[in-house]
């Protein structure tokens, strides 16, 4: 569940541009576009106190999902590192114990058994509200 | 436990015994019995091979043998400290010390040697000790402290283990051998001679071809001295007898079952007693060769020739062993394989001798120009490769001549698996062949040394032909066709090391154009290159001309999360604080900031084995904040979370120790302050000792300095952790400013050839050349680049920059530093702790489920709180 922009980059510059994503009935605002590092994420606090982890991969494509890390149980997903399986799937890796996360479908690459779960994310610019 | 099932009871759970419940279950016979264990010792079998390694740190649970659980899941009855006193074979039942009687219907005797205490008087007197168990160890131990001279009786391969142990403890160290030469059953006269050079260099005093004839004890029944054949005599309050040891027969002896003239069980080929429902295995036995071995290999092959009749599979009878050994003795290789005596008629020696330099090696090889076997005394490189190729009958493929030679005269030549036929044994622990290893490879698909360790058991016991298994693995698999992958990682096809030299040529400046221009897989990039690229460029900042600081533009996005935030992550998702202690020389005034520091933000305060302090439990957001007041109080980063400079640890040196002969804590604090921030492969460690007593471990280091009369001693690629080793000496008698020349290139020829967390360690010892390499090219500049590795760290001395005092002084660099970034005041709710010793520890039951976490935070809807 990714929103990516087109064309990429003029996202970058519309500092309008807001990231959102949803949790239970409604959309959580995240941050300015401008604030995700390509590569990187960022934790975010839900209205009920759960916590998601947000990133934006080197092609400007948006994705949330849980910041509990399965293996650990600490809040820390959202401080790992993106990459890339050969056949394209975007992934973070743990910062702890360094199991990957499809980031689109929360499955763990190490142990299809372990999911964390994903959130719906998108770009929404100066009001107007894009899927 | 099903009663239906027949009982073996097994005597004895020491090595062998425990690799016979291996191989019951392996072998699927663990099923078919009721298998209960009846051991003397207190705890279960743990490697007693490795004993020694109790007095480098190891704790007895480190040193047990099976892993957690090992006995409940095959369901084994394990009784520890339940000794057998009696076998009545007509009732096929056996009692132990407590008076326990146990029906069985199969008996295996396992129950080893014991040490042999030749009959002199004093033997028993309080300070003599034999050298067997951790018992034993533990009691030497406790002796040995607040005395300072011990002697061992024995320079046998145990004997001189328990020397390096006296050695260790601090005591003056003598070893009394009675025959002419020091290890007389592994090494001839040549060997022995390099091997007591060696020895005697380390401060051990070698008493040859004298007998002991009493043990003086003084009044209060305690041994005092020693007296000798020769009519010497020694001072010394701890002896401990290593001259042998003795089968362990007595229960089979008063149960009438056969035993050897000179003791030990008779088995068999099948390991069977006379009775054929008694087995026994191990150094118990006397073999149907008529040997009693003492070492575990043969052992380990009795216990399966037994397990495997017990699973009615087809039985390796037991024939007979190769009594190869290679041993660190104090630090000093030895081996001796095959005929190593040149028994073998018509047997020539290609012999290779330097007693100065400790170096000794002899080749036994046929008329025909087989080897037939071999001693390596001080270097023993070649063992993993020469003992398979003994007794194959093939002739060797290189002059032997070639094989002796030391590296520098003519450099020695080197084989590769190649050289070895199929059923050379690769993996002398385990028994496993070449052709064993291939068809692991070939046939059970296994695509590097980890599956076939898993598969074959090779590798998996003293270790010595790991390096030997990795070329024959690489060998097969490249035959096979499978294209060995040294890449990086899936993005890119070079080495670390290739990725350095493009970067510097080119002058790449980011992962993105890099991984654009020379990677084999376009895209996101992974978290294996992200981090190592970052590292090169961060090392080539000046020549690239990018910003030096790591969370600068396109560098913050590929930092590891340590890195990202300048602190070591811990399990909670918490960080840890190093701030930098120079040498380890701290004032009181610093000292007291550390403490209110750790005071007001709660964190947990520990010190470290660097000689520095750590303050755990601090929230992403508290960093800076923490950092505000430790940067006032003119605290730098210690760089505890980048693969860069760690520490530099020194001791008092000169200016306090009376040994000290030259001032190690300037020039430890000169080190630390001129490499502290320097992005490398890996962490970087080093030490400086004012004197050949070495407190601060230098030897330990990647790069170790240590004073001498003259100067300084630089020592290079020494390494504590995973795999320790000591570090070689690169060059002597140094002044201040050469030391510091050679440093600056080593560290750079370092950095700018090793694969990615390649320690100095692994790389000198896998670079061609090695040691003489790196010393040509260091100190003789053989390759002409000295220049430009002294100028490349000329520059990054002058470009550093503490790298909290310039994030500090930068909003950009400091946003990132919130828990949440919609949030950006509230602390992360699921980072808690519990009160331990009067200091904090993580608590982790917050983190179990999500529940518990919301649990936590009770009604109050966090949002709103924030706001
Ligand atoms: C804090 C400390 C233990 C202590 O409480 O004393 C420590 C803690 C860690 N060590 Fe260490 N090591 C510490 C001294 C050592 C030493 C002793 C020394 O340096 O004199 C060694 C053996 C010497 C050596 O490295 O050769 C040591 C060998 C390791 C290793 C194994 C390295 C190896 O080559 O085998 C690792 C794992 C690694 O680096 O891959 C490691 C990794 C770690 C890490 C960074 C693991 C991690 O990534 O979380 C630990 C986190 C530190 C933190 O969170 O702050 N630590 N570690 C010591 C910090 C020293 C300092 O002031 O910087
Ligand atoms: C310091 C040291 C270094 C060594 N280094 C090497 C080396 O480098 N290479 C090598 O190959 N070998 C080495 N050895 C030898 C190796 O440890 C032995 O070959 C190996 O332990 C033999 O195993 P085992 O099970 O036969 O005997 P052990 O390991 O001695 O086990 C016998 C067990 O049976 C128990 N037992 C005895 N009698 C009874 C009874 N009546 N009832 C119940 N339990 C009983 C004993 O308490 C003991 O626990 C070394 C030995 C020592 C002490
Ligand atoms: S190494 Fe030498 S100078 Fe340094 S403390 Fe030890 S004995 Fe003293
Ligand atoms: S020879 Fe000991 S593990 Fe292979």
């Amino acid at each position: 569940m990714t929103t990516t922009l087109e064309p990429p980059g003029t996202a970058a510059t519309t500092d309008t541009a807001r990231v959102e994503l949803l949790a239970g009935a409604d959309w959580t605002a995240v941050c300015d576009w401008s604030r995700l590092t390509p590569g990187r994420g960022v934790a975010v606090l839900l209205p009920d106190g759960r916590q998601a982890a947000v990133f934006r991969d080197s092609r400007d494509a948006v994705y949330a999902i849980a910041n509990q890390d399965p293996f650990t149980g600490a809040y820390v997903l959202s401080r790992g590192l993106l990459g890339a399986t050969a056949d394209g799937r975007v992934y973070v890796a743990s910062p702890l114990l360094k199991q990957r996360f499809d980031l689109s479908t929360g499955e763990c690459l190490e142990d299809s058994g372990v999911r964390v779960a994903v959130h719906p994310a998108r770009v929404a610019r100066a009001g107007v509200r894009r899927r | 436990m099903t009663t239906t099932k027949p009982t073996l009871v097994l005597v004895g759970y020491g090595m062998v015994g425990h690799r016979f419940l291996e191989a019951l279950a392996e072998t699927g016979a663990a099923d078919r019995y009721r298998v209960v264990v009846l051991a003397e010792e207190p705890r279960p079998a743990y490697d007693r091979v490795a004993l020694t390694s109790y007095f480098a740190g190891r704790t007895a649970e480190d040193l047990l043998l099976a892993e957690e659980g090992f006995t409940d899941r095959h369901g084994y009855q394990v009784h520890l400290s339940s000794k057998v006193t009696a076998v009545d074979r007509t009732a096929k039942a056996v009692t132990t010390a407590a008076g326990h009687r146990l029906r069985y219907d199969t008996l295996v005797l396992a129950t080893g040697s014991y040490p042999f205490v030749p009959p002199v008087p004093g033997r028993d007197a309080e300070g003599c000790f034999v050298y067997r168990t951790i018992e034993d160890l533990q009691a030497i131990e406790a002796y040995a402290a607040g005395r300072t001279v011990g002697a061992v009786v024995g320079g046998g391969l145990l004997g001189l283990e328990a020397a390096g142990a006296l050695l260790g403890l601090g005591l003056e160290t003598h070893v009394v051998e009675f025959a002419p030469r020091l290890m007389p059953v592994q090494v001839d006269e040549g060997g022995g001679a390099a091997l007591r050079r060696t020895i005697e260099d380390l401060g051990v005093v070698v008493h040859t071809g004298v007998g002991t004839t009493a043990v003086e004890v003084c009044a209060g029944g305690r041994a005092a001295g020693m007296a000798f054949t020769d009519g010497s005599r020694l001072d010394t309050g701890l002896v401990v007898f290593s001259a042998g040891v003795r089968p362990r027969d007595a229960l089979a002896r008063e149960c009438g079952l056969a035993v050897g003239e000179r003791g030990g069980i008779a088995v068999d080929e099948l390991c069977r007693t006379s009775d054929p429902d008694v087995f026994a295995i191990g150094e118990c036995a006397l073999a149907a060769d008529g040997r009693v071995y003492g070492l575990v290999a043969p052992g380990y092959e009795m216990a399966r020739t037994v397990a495997q009749q017990l699973a009615r599979q087809a039985v390796r009878p037991f024939t007979g062993a190769d009594l190869s050994t290679k041993l660190k003795l104090l630090g000093v290789d030895v081996a001796s394989f095959g005929d190593a005596f040149g028994s073998t008629p018509g047997a020539l020696d290609v012999v290779y001798s330097d007693a100065r330099a400790g170096l000794y090696r002899k080749l036994v090889v046929s008329p025909e120009g087989a080897l037939l076997g071999g001693i390596l005394v001080g270097d023993a490189e070649a063992y993993a490769t020469l003992r398979p190729l003994a007794g194959t009958g093939t002739p060797l493929p290189v002059p032997a001549e070639s094989l002796v030679l030391p590296a520098g005269l003519g450099a020695p030549v080197r084989l590769g698996g190649a050289a070895l036929p199929d059923e050379a044994v690769v993996c002398n622990c385990h028994n496993v062949t070449k052709g064993a290893v291939r068809a692991a490879v070939n046939g059970h698909g296994c695509g590097g040394v980890p599956e076939v360790k898993a598969c074959t058991k090779a590798g998996t016991g003293c270790g010595s032909c790991l390096k030997l298994l990795g070329t024959v693995v690489d060998e097969e698999l490249a035959a096979a066709g499978v294209e060995l992958d040294r890449g990086l990682c899936p993005c890119f096809g070079q080495t670390r090391a290739e990725l350095y030299e493009i970067v510097r040529v080119k002058r790449i400046a980011t992962h993105r154009r890099l991984l654009a221009e020379h990677g084999r897989l376009g895209g996101e990039g992974c978290e294996v290159c992200k981090p190592t690229v970052a590292s090169v460029i961060a090392s080539l900042a000046p020549e690239l001309a990018v910003s030096g600081h790591i969370l600068d533009d396109e560098q913050g996005a590929l930092q590891d999360t340590n890195d990202h935030f300048l602190a070591n992550l811990q399990r909670n998702g918490s960080y840890s604080v190093v701030p930098r202690i120079p040498g380890g020389e701290i004032t009181p005034d610093k000292l007291i900031v550390i403490g209110e520091v750790a005071r007001d933000f709660g964190l947990y305060t520990k010190i470290t084995g660097g000689q520095r302090i750590d303050l755990f439990g601090a929230r992403v957001d508290q960093l800076p904040q923490i950092w505000h007041r430790l940067v006032a109080a003119g605290f730098e980063s210690g760089h505890a979370y980048g693969k860069s400079l760690r520490t530099v640890k020194s001791c008092v040196g000169s200016t306090w120790c009376r040994y000290g002969v030259q001032d190690s804590v300037a020039m430890a604090i000169r080190l630390e302050l001129r490499y502290r921030g320097l992005r490398s492969p890996h962490k970087l460690k080093s030490a400086v000792s004012g004197c050949a007593r070495e407190c601060a471990e230098a030897r330990g280091k990647d790069f170790g300095v240590i004073a001498t009369s003259n100067g300084w001693n630089l020592y290079v690629g020494g390494n504590g952790g995973a795999t320790p080793r000591h570090a070689d000496l690169l060059a002597q008698d140094l002044d201040d400013e050469h030391l510091i020349r050679l440093t600056d290139r080593f560290l750079m020829f370092y950095i700018r050839t090793a694969d990615r967390l390649e320690r100095t360690s692994a790389w000198l010892e896998r670079i061609d050349g090695g040691l003489d390499h790196v010393r040509a090219v260091v100190v003789e500049d053989s390759l002409g680049i000295a220049a430009d590795l002294e100028a490349l760290m000329a520059r990054h001395v002058t470009d550093y920059q503490d790298e909290w005092a310039a994030t500090l002084a930068d909003p950009e660099r400091t946003a990132r530093f919130v828990s949440f970034v919609n949030a950006p005041g509230v602390p992360d709710p699921s980072i808690r702790f519990t009160p331990e010793r009067d200091q904090l520890k993580p608590d982790l039951t917050v983190l179990t489920t999500e529940g518990e976490l919301l649990a936590t935070l009770g009604r109050t809807p966090v949002l709103e709180a924030s706001r």
